[in-house]
């Protein structure tokens, strides 16, 4: 009985918001996309009534407001309806922002936890890069995406690399921030009781200071992980839209298929929430096992 | 002017928890009159906070009823009947403590004038004049009950009630403040109910010792307490202080050991 | 290769400066000496390397010639500015975060809203928002208004969460007393819980700050009047002028950086009382 109403009052509040968002939708496709109905009647030479006009807006081509079961349609189409290795594949193009985004979330990660080990340990590193770290945070780093696709390919390397690189670039950030809040959380008490067992640095590292900072990295790997996804999304913009989510977003926006443009960045959104949610679950079971309680 | 100030009736408050149900009163009948000190002692889960915050419309009770001032007390508590003084000071960190003592007369619609008068005037009462363009944080411990004792005190509320204030404190300071409390009662003449798992306390400080004992939250003891109304500290090496304590002390024993 | 001789040796007799002086103690002004000195020996050892290594400007500019044309280019830059940043970012800033922080306000008074909005928003809050710029661009326009409403979306959400979470952090005792206080519920919003919310309200703008210059550059990748740094930034790059590229980056960093810097300074004199701002 008690799991029920947890059901119910955990699942059915977020349910009814998720409905009104639909139902709002649908409202909304047929408001936005009304008056080209009425054009196209108008240059028919026809009037047509208000049900013939909302039946019209769901079916649009062109629509301004794509209604929900077209952008469903569209990534069925592209999914399970088409190859895989197919160019039109949404699959296929989402692999292929996804490479991106794993290969340069791997990189920054790994860099911004041994930047943060180097800003804990070395206090010329702390007072001379953090500073740094945290300003970088205040510049739209993303807006270098151009040059940096750009310059790299002018070197010869094009491809996944850049890529990579942006997205590397904007999940160290969060990483090096995290970790050093992460690596400087053990309180006082802990330290002193270390050095009372005359624990070796490394000791003190491996079995105090990075345990403490588990809950802190992995908050950050949530942000970083999504800001990696932005980050190869922008960078298949100025590639001149060939392969990727992000290519698919800016193509259908030069050829006006509003479908395309949705169902991409539908996937792109499943794609966010998939990624955050695996590393939530890795999080939930690796503190678990630690015993550290969320 | 005999009608109790505080009357409880078959007063009782279950919680519904996933063990079952938590009995946290039981059955309480008590009567508290105008300007009595009323202590009320036990262990933990005997319900006494739960009495307190029953009493200032915190908590609902399941059965039986309650009656402040003659209204119910939820009347009473739009009426500001009261004052409430919890174990920490919750002052709020932002406002100044001359800030934080107007905090209630600002809600209660009191004039710019009065509110000034009013902070001055409770500021002298507990000491700390001179304090209140002072943030929280500057002031120790001690002197932050104090004030959070002072806010309490600045609107016309008849009743006080005080949840373990001192708890947090060290003795020395806490005995300094007892001394204080009841000369600000002899002062104000409110009617006084206050919480405390201090057998020392609960002696000095009360008129009468409500001694209740958990597992159901229940009264085990009522002592009228036959001590003067005007006490120093030296009056708890008295033979009569020792005896009342004895006698509190044997009410706490009964009641935990019907568990 | 002298250059590059000379920009190493800068580089190690700044570090074992930096080293000397960040062992001999903090304080305020060897806390601001060192960061700088780490910057600008950056910036000698990128000045050596490129001109020892005669990389071509179209790849990396040196930091001089960049200097060089930011001076001469300030009329375009200042346009740029005010059209990404004044009218884009900003506007989009201010509405959006008032809508976030209005709907914080009724989320706090229903807990349905709270259970079924909360959910939904850090969902939201995750995904690549930026992917709706051409969507914007095609309902709203290529000027200024559909980067407007870009940074609208993307703050929205972080600010929505950040206030809702502000506005339930008072403490159970500092609520009681309002209860005790016979407190109407706008008296106790306007006394209690706004003022116990604003250190986050304060995190949610400022991370906002970064969310809204992001979304109005990034925005203008997907269509643009012929302004703006985004607009500037890609179309430079197409035509491989690189130094006019760094000088765009250098506004944005410079207004990034002040806006965040703005935020903050705020938020100390309003959260003065806050443990954080105090050590």
């Amino acid at each position: 009985m008690n799991k029920l109403r947890f059901f119910w009052h955990k699942v059915g509040p977020v349910v009814t918001v998720l409905l009104v968002i639909i139902a709002i939708w649908y409202v909304a496709t047929v408001w936005l996309n009304s008056a080209w109905a009425y054009d196209k009647a108008k240059r028919a030479d026809t009037t047509i009534s208000f049900s013939q006009m909302v039946s019209d807006t769901m079916i649009q081509d062109k629509p301004l407001l794509p209604a929900p079961h077209q952008v469903i349609k569209e990534i069925y189409k592209t999914t399970v309806l088409k190859k895989v290795t197919s160019k039109r594949s949404l699959i296929w193009h989402g692999w292929i922002t996804l490479s991106a985004t794993l290969l340069g979330f791997a990189f920054g990660t790994t860099f911004g936890i041994l930047l943060a080990i180097g800003i804990v340990y070395s206090r010329a590193m702390d007072m001379s890069v953090m500073p740094w770290v945290i300003t970088s945070q205040t510049i739209p780093i993303l807006a270098v995406a151009p040059m940096i696709i750009v310059v790299l390919n002018a070197v010869g390397i094009s491809g996944l690399l850049p890529k990579a690189i942006i997205s590397m670039y904007l999940s160290f950030f969060p990483v090096v921030v995290g970790m050093v809040k992460g690596l400087r959380s053990p309180d006082q008490m802990q330290i002193d009781q270390m050095r009372t067992w005359s624990a070796s640095k490394n000791s003190s590292f491996w079995k105090l200071r990075l345990p403490s900072s588990m809950p802190y990295l992995f908050a950050s790997l949530k942000i970083g992980i999504a800001a990696s996804l932005v980050g190869a999304i922008v960078g298949e913009l100025p590639t001149g839209a060939v392969a990727g989510l992000g290519a698919r977003l800016l193509a259908g926006s030069y050829y006006g298929q509003t479908i395309q443009i949705w169902s991409a960045l539908i996937c792109a959104a499943i794609l966010a929430a998939s990624l955050v949610a695996i590393i939530g679950t890795i999080e939930k079971y690796t503190l678990r096992r630690m015993g550290i309680q969320l | 002017m005999n009608n109790p100030v505080i009357s409880a009736n078959k007063l009782s408050l279950t919680y519904q928890t996933n063990d079952g149900p938590v009995h946290a009163l039981q059955d309480i009948n008590l009567d508290i009159k105008k300007g009595e000190f009323v202590s009320f002692i036990g262990p933990s889960g005997c319900g006494k906070t739960t009495l307190l915050r029953v009493i200032a419309e915190l908590e609902t009770p399941t059965n039986g009823t309650i009656q402040v001032n003659g209204m119910s007390a939820s009347e009473a508590r739009m009426q500001r009947a009261y004052g409430y003084v919890f174990q920490a000071a919750g002052l709020y960190p932002w406002r100044t403590i001359g800030g934080n003592i107007k905090l209630p007369l600002e809600i209660m619609g009191y004039s710019k004038e009065q509110r000034e008068e009013r902070v001055a005037h409770v500021l002298e009462l507990v000491e700390l004049s001179g304090f209140d363009k002072k943030f929280p944080w500057q002031l120790s411990g001690g002197m932050q009950q104090r004030a959070s004792i002072a806010r309490a005190l600045a609107f016309d509320a008849d009743i006080l009630l005080m949840d373990e204030p001192f708890g947090a404190l060290d003795e020395i300071v806490r005995d300094h403040l007892n001394e204080q409390l009841l000369k600000l009662w002899a002062r104000t003449q409110k009617t006084i109910g206050f919480v405390t798992h201090s057998i020392p306390e609960a002696v000095f400080l009360s008129t009468k010792i409500v001694v209740m004992s958990p597992r159901p939250g229940r009264i085990a003891n009522i002592i009228e307490s036959t001590l003067p109304r005007d006490r120093s500290l030296d009056i708890r090496e008295s033979q009569e202080f020792l005896d009342i304590a004895a006698e509190v002390r044997d009410g706490l024993r009964t009641g935990h050991a019907d568990e | 290769m002298t250059w590059i001789v000379f920009a190493l040796f800068f580089w190690i007799t700044m570090w074992i400066l930096n080293v000397r002086l960040a062992n001999a103690g903090r304080n305020r002004i060897i806390n601001l000496i060192v960061p700088a000195l780490f910057g600008i020996s950056l910036l000698v050892l990128w000045e050596g390397f490129v001109r020892g290594l005669n990389i071509s400007p179209i790849l990396l500019p040196t930091p001089s010639a960049i200097a060089i044309r930011f001076s001469t280019s300030i009329p375009i830059l200042w346009v740029d500015f005010v059209q990404t940043f004044v009218k884009g970012a900003l506007s989009g800033y201010v509405i959006g975060c008032s809508a976030a922080f209005l709907t914080a306000i009724a989320v706090d008074k229903s807990s349905f809203l709270k259970r079924g909005l909360l959910p939904v928003g850090n969902f939201v809050a995750a995904l690549p928002i930026i992917g709706m710029a051409p969507i914007l661009v095609m309902w709203f326009g290529f000027d200024w208004h559909s980067k407007s409403a870009v940074v609208v979306v993307m703050v929205f959400f972080p600010m929505l969460i950040n206030t809702v979470a502000g506005l339930s952090a008072k403490d159970t005792i500092q609520n009681d007393l309002m209860q005790t206080y016979g407190a109407s519920y706008w008296q106790s919003l306007f006394k209690l819980s706004l003022p116990a919310a604003m250190p986050f309200i304060f995190n949610g703008l400022k991370i906002c700050t970064t969310l809204a210059l992001i979304g109005a550059i990034v925005s203008e990748f997907f269509g643009s009047p012929t302004r703006g740094m985004g607009f500037r930034i890609s179309t430079e790059v197409g035509r491989l002028s690189l130094d006019m590229v760094w000088a765009e980056i250098t506004v944005a960093a410079l207004a990034g950086s002040t806006f965040y810097g703005m935020m903050a300074l705020i938020e100390k004199g309003i959260t003065f009382w806050h443990p954080s701002q105090r050590s």
